[in-house]
This record gives structure tokens, sequence and C-alpha cells, in this order.
């Protein structure tokens, strides 16, 4: 059985939430200078180009891409055959975020409790979901994610007669209700399939996935791109003022579900769609 | 682009009413930041205070005005003819003046949002749509709402030259801080006649596209 100490977690962890603030995932940097080459919105043009001047001085001169560096929010798969010593695993992931955000000179944007609101000054707790996967690795991938474009997400009890078009009706819904509060151009993270909150975290877990991939599922990857263009025929634009680009990629990922349902959830983020994955 | 359009703040309300839905211009002077747990702050400072002198059954009231509420200590500024910046900062490093420091988004601040603006604030810079009770005051009181590039933190950050926290030091982020900005660009999204480029701008793109 392989060890490993959780002091090289929490390094690990540290690391990972100053690069995912600072330097956005080269799959989003492509798509988005792609993206501001074609953009034919005059305002969108605008904006397109200030966001990629903004995604050049973060990066030279290490200030957060978005001042809003997110709850910082990880998934975790853990070799069943992996012995992990030191600390507990959860307390170790949350050291690395508290050392991240305080050295990284990162926002604190975590309140204790939802209505007392006392900010707990270090970004910690974070949220954490665990999966076991065969093997003795641990890989972690953290996707900081702001709250402009979380707030605009939704969850939707389809019912089964809604099939695909009631899936396109409502993901295009969540989008131009969200509009330019969730800082388009966005990325639309989609979970199908499973319970109620199932839905939800697949649909957080599309958002990690590479805005140039595709659902392994023909059916689901065809609709990917079917909702990307109906989502980009909406005219919303950068910035919500006008243009071809409101979103990068529309991301589906989908599970099992019960005879009786078809569980929706439709995660937005805006284009500041950190993500970073390390194996250790 | 054509040439820059340069617009000193705090702006005297003449100028204020030149600016239209859709115009694109930089503001250079004074901007407050002020974002969630600050405008309650204030909000309830303002409400207390009144219904202390005025009793909390009063039919009629004026109020206090914004210099009298800064006068009387009940407010850390005087809002009158200044304008709010919705953000809450990263940390600055050393050397820096303050870390990324883009829009958040402004539908969060409408509760508080008439009361101000019927206090004397004049400008709102901030993203995405308000509610119906904010535009009908925007337009009352003869106002301006901005919204700056979401998510363009790092940009708008070398725009500003000076900050300094003035008050609710202990809500850290969300304190109110005084900037000293350069050049900072914004869109004229609500003008003081209640056009809404949210709503016009889609459309004209979409039927530009057609």
């Amino acid at each position: 059985m392989r060890t490993i100490n959780t002091d090289i977690i929490i390094e690990t962890v540290r690391d990972m939430c100053i690069q995912a603030n600072l330097f956005l995932a080269p799959d989003m940097e492509e798509r988005m200078r792609e993206a501001a080459k074609e953009e034919d919105g005059i305002l969108g043009k605008q904006i397109m180009n200030q966001l990629i001047e903004n995604m050049e001085i973060a990066g030279s001169d290490r200030i957060p891409i978005c001042q809003d560096t997110g709850m910082a929010v990880f998934f975790v798969n853990v070799g069943q055959d992996l012995h992990i010593e030191g600390m507990n695993l959860t307390d170790a992931i949350n050291e690395g975020v508290r050392r991240g955000y305080t050295e990284g000179y990162l926002r604190k944007s975590v309140v204790a409790d939802p209505l007392i609101r006392e900010n707990t000054k270090d970004n910690t707790p974070a949220i954490i979901h665990y999966d076991i996967v065969p093997g003795d690795k641990l890989t972690i991938t953290i996707a900081p994610k702001g709250f402009g474009s979380e707030n605009m997400s939704r969850v939707f009890m389809l019912k089964p007669a809604d099939g695909e078009e009631g899936v396109k009706a409502a993901v295009l819904q969540a989008v131009k209700d969200a509009g330019p509060n969730a800082c388009p151009p966005m990325v639309v993270g989609v979970g199908l399939g499973g319970d109620f909150e199932l839905a939800a975290k697949l649909a957080k877990k599309a958002l990690t996935r590479d805005v140039n991939s595709h659902s392994d599922k023909e059916h689901i990857a065809r609709i990917e791109n079917e909702l990307l263009q109906m989502v980009n025929a909406t005219g919303i634009g950068p910035g919500g003022l006008g243009g071809k680009t409101t979103a990068l990629a529309v991301n589906i990922e989908t599970y099992a579900t019960h005879i009786a349902g078809m569980p929706l959830a439709v995660n937005m983020c805006c284009h500041v769609n950190r993500h970073v994955t390390k194996e250790i | 682009m054509d040439s820059k359009r340069v617009i000193n703040v705090p702006f005297n309300r003449e100028q204020l009413r030149e600016l239209k839905a859709g115009d694109y211009v930089y503001l250079t002077g004074t901007l407050y930041s002020a974002r969630d747990a600050a405008h309650k702050r204030l909000f309830d400072s303002i409400i207390m205070a009144e219904n202390g002198i005025m009793g909390e059954n009063a039919t009629t009231r004026e109020g206090l005005s914004g210099k009298e509420l800064f006068d009387k200590g009940i407010l850390p500024l005087d809002i009158t003819d200044n304008i709010f910046y919705y953000l809450g900062p990263t940390p600055a490093k050393e050397g820096q003046v303050i870390g990324s420091a883009g829009p958040t988004t402004s539908s969060r601040m409408d509760k508080y949002t008439p009361l101000l603006l019927s206090k004397g604030l004049v400008g709102m810079i901030g993203k995405g749509k308000r509610s119906k009770e904010v535009i009908e005051s925007i337009v009352n009181n003869k106002a301006v709402y901005f919204a700056a590039v979401g998510g363009a933190g790092a940009l708008l950050s070398k725009c500003i030259k000076k900050s300094e926290v003035i008050a609710y030091d202990d809500l850290g982020t969300e304190a109110i801080r005084r900037l000293k900005v350069e050049d900072f660009p914004v869109i004229v999204v609500i003008d003081s006649e209640g056009n809404n480029l949210y709503e016009t701008a889609v459309e004209d793109y979409n039927n530009q596209a057609k």
C-alpha cells in the first residue's frame, strides 16, 4: 500500500489555489482568444479585448484575474489502495486553502453562517466532494467559484415527458435569466439525471471539464453543440451588451435517474472558469 | 475607438444629464467602494436614526439629507453627489495600491439603493440588471448607473491610483474605501432618463446581425 503524508497535500492545495486564480487554464485562454477574434458586436468586441488584456495583466503582474477569487470547491478522487498519514484529509485541504488564500493575497469571501455572516477571514471552509476510485493515487481538482454567476444557477425537476426539448428550453431560460449578471461570455455546466443533489453536483463537475471536450455519449455531445448554438443565438454577448459570444461552452454530465423524473441543474460560470487538477 | 471621453467625478449634475445609455466614458477623480455589508450598515443607520428622530409611525417623512446624516455622525461619509463602486477587492501586495478590483453584481444592492439615491448619491458602478424600483429612483433623482466590465479586475486595478479605507474597517474586503481613479472605463447602462442599455443593446445587435 502506498503512503503519503498530508504535508504534501497541504502544499499542493496551497499552490493550486494561487495558480487557479492567477492564470486561466490553457483551454479557457485559447477559447477566449478565439472568441475575441470572432466577436462582431461593437461593445461585445471592446469587452472581449478588455478581457484578453485583463488576462495578460493578471499573469504578468500576478494579480488575480477577478477580485472574486471564489469559494474553494474541490473534487477529490481517493484511490482505495492509498494510505494517508498525518492529519485528517479534509483538515489538510482546508489548511492548504487557508495558506493559499492568505499567502497568495486572494480575497476571503466566506462567511461562517449564512444569516449571521461573519467572515472567516481565511476563505475556509472549502466545499469538498470525495470519490473513492481504484488505484493508489490522490487526484485533486480545484474550481474556485465566483458567486456572481453561482447566484444565477438553477435546478429544474423536469418530468420524463419533457424530453430533450424540455432540457434545452430550461437551459436556455436559465441563460436568458442570467444575462449580464453572470459575466458573459459564460461556461454553462449542466447536470442531467441522478436526483436533486446529484444533478447540481454534476453541473459543477461539468464546469471542470475542458471547454473543447465533449460528452462520450453521442446524443449528449450533439445536445451540447446544439445548445451552444442556441445560447449564442440569443445575442446576449460579452457583458450582456450584444454579441455572438454568450457562452464559450455548454458541458453536460449525466447519470442514471428514476423512472418518474429527470432532474436538471444548470450551474453558470463566468468567463473566469478556473480549474486546476493535480495528481499526487 | 473614438477619442477618449473623460468625465471628472464627482461630477456636477448638469454634466450627468448629458450622459446617455450606451456612452463609453472614462472616469477620473474620486469614487467610494461599497458592497453588500456596507450597504446594509448605511441603510440600517439611516433607518434607525430617522425612526429615532421622527418616531416609528411618522407618516410624512422628509428625513435627513446626505449632508445632515454625515454632520450628525450617522453616516461615515457625505454621500451627496458621490458615486459608489460595487467592489470588494483582493488584498494589495506590497507596492500595490489595491488588488484585483472589478465590479460585483449590482442587483444585490437594489434593496438599499432608492433610499441612498434619495439622500444624494448620484452614481453607481457595478454589473448586471437593476430592479424596476431602482430604475424609477434613478429617474426621480436624476442619477446614473454605469457598468464596468465584469471579471476584468486586474485591468481595472491599474486605473486605481490611491485606495484608503475610510469606514467599516472590520468588514475587510467589504469596507468603504475612498478611491482615486484615472481613466476608469465604464459604460452608461441606465441614464438619468431611464434609458436602459441592457434592454436595447441585445435587440440592436440582433437587428444588425440579421
